[in-house]
């Protein structure tokens, strides 16, 4: 799980989800915590889910929120 | 150590010449070839093979050879490293030479191997030659000079010759310029340096940015190196039952740093215990903060969870999506961590995750 999608490529990450900031990853302080709570839950889902998904190649799985 | 002829090392000027030693293998010290390559370290005063056309080139004197066995080294690699080491510990040397070792790959490890190792005790630059089809250069490049070299002995002298004018340069205190025009094969090392023409970054990049719109060559002042392909690992076949385990470059520990993590240029990692607690407490409350140099730690402070994600994923155990959260997290502070530290320290982490049968990581980035 990265920002930064492109260095992840690079150091040969193979299942990528894309965070929303450098600082804070996970949750944005601007936000609430029930916001915050609900973006983290669903992008650590989308990560397991990949851990469970065959992938061929380097892959960036999509986030909703 | 005063040598038996420091009387003649002092040059005309009274100034004490500068001395080298040079590392070669049993064959180029005509010992022998493969039969011999089991040849014990052994240091010789002087010149030996190869030795005679470096002092030729060379603005210092070469005052012992160094000889050892390809296999010996190859297979007893420590062993052999502290016979070395013991030989050179009471002489005075200022530059180290190895090779060159052409397409040989095990002369090629030797090299590296030694040249290495003795950069590291006596901080002495260390300089080599190696074809670039050599594994030696994968191997070694980072850590000591090493020139690109013909396949065979059939170029000894042009081979010799790059070592020896480069060794020159650094014995007469030059400063030495990026690792394409000096030659040898690129460390990935970064310096910072003062451009003669002081062209501003700014005027820089947007003349190599017309550049590209035209369709022109252009120089990047940041080579990025070549991917690194990782083999995919397979999917987890039942969520439900795996062990999962957060794995962090962002620096997040316990508030007072028990491992002494660096803030920066880390080669320390640390796991610290997450069994029983449903999310990481903050820096307020003593529990977990951030030490990562490289961003504004206020929000990981706050809420480690944000980069930590421990609360989300305990849901998820509750909830039976995944079977257990490992029982620690493990973390090092990724900026500017050479990408041979950090493949070290993940290689270290993985045997932990092994051992207690994790079956997958989730890896936070800052």
């Amino acid at each position: 799980m990265a920002n930064l999608i492109p260095v992840a490529k690079t150091v040969g990450a193979n299942r990528m989800v894309p965070t929303i900031s450098i600082p804070y990853p996970l949750g944005d302080p601007a936000t609430t915590a029930a916001e915050q709570l609900k973006l983290r839950y669903h992008r650590v889902g989308v990560a397991l889910d990949a851990l469970s998904t065959a992938i061929a190649e380097q892959t960036v799985f999509e986030v909703k929120i | 150590m005063v040598t038996k002829d420091s009387e003649r090392i002092l040059s005309e000027g009274g100034v004490e010449m500068k001395k080298a030693i040079l590392y070669i293998n049993q064959f180029f010290a005509g010992i022998g070839g493969e039969e011999q390559a089991d040849h014990v370290p052994e240091i010789r005063e002087g010149l030996v093979g190869p030795a005679i056309l470096l002092n030729q080139l060379l603005d210092a004197e070469i005052t012992h050879t160094i000889i050892c066995g390809d296999n010996f080294i190859g297979s007893r690699e420590a062993e052999a490293v502290e016979i070395i080491l013991g030989f050179l510990a009471e002489r005075k040397f200022d530059l180290f030479f190895a090779g060159p070792a052409f397409q040989a790959g095990r002369y090629g490890n030797a090299c590296g191997v030694i040249g290495r190792a003795v950069q590291a005790r006596f901080a002495v630059p260390a300089i080599s030659s190696m074809n670039k089809e050599n594994p030696g250069v994968e191997m070694f490049k980072k850590d000591i000079y090493i020139f690109p070299g013909g396949k065979s002995a059939a170029k000894m002298r042009d081979d010799m010759k790059k070592m020896a004018e480069f060794g020159n340069k650094l014995l007469k205190g030059e400063q030495t310029g990026f690792a394409e025009n000096e030659g040898y094969y690129g460390r990935g090392i970064r310096h910072q340096v003062w451009l003669k023409n002081a062209k501003p970054a700014a005027e820089r990049a947007i003349a190599m940015l017309l550049k590209k719109l035209h369709g022109e060559e252009f120089q990047t002042e940041l080579p990025i190196p070549k991917i690194d392909q990782v083999p995919i690992a397979d999917p987890l076949k039942d969520l439900s039952k795996a062990t999962i385990a957060l794995v962090t470059s962002g620096g997040i520990v316990p508030v007072d740093n028990p491992d002494r993590i660096q803030s920066a240029s880390a080669t320390r990692w640390g796991r610290y215990r997450i069994s029983g607690l449903d999310k990481l407490g903050n820096r307020k409350q003593g529990k977990f903060k951030t030490i990562h140099a490289g961003y504004d730690p206020a929000a990981g402070d706050d809420d480690p969870n944000r980069v930590v994600p421990l609360d989300a994923l305990r849901t998820y155990e509750k909830e039976g999506k995944i079977g257990k959260v490992h029982d620690y997290f493990y973390s090092t502070v990724g900026t500017g961590t050479t990408e041979a530290e950090a493949a070290r320290m993940g290689r270290e982490i993985v045997a932990y995750l092994h051992q207690a049968g994790v079956d997958a990581v989730v890896l936070t980035a800052t």
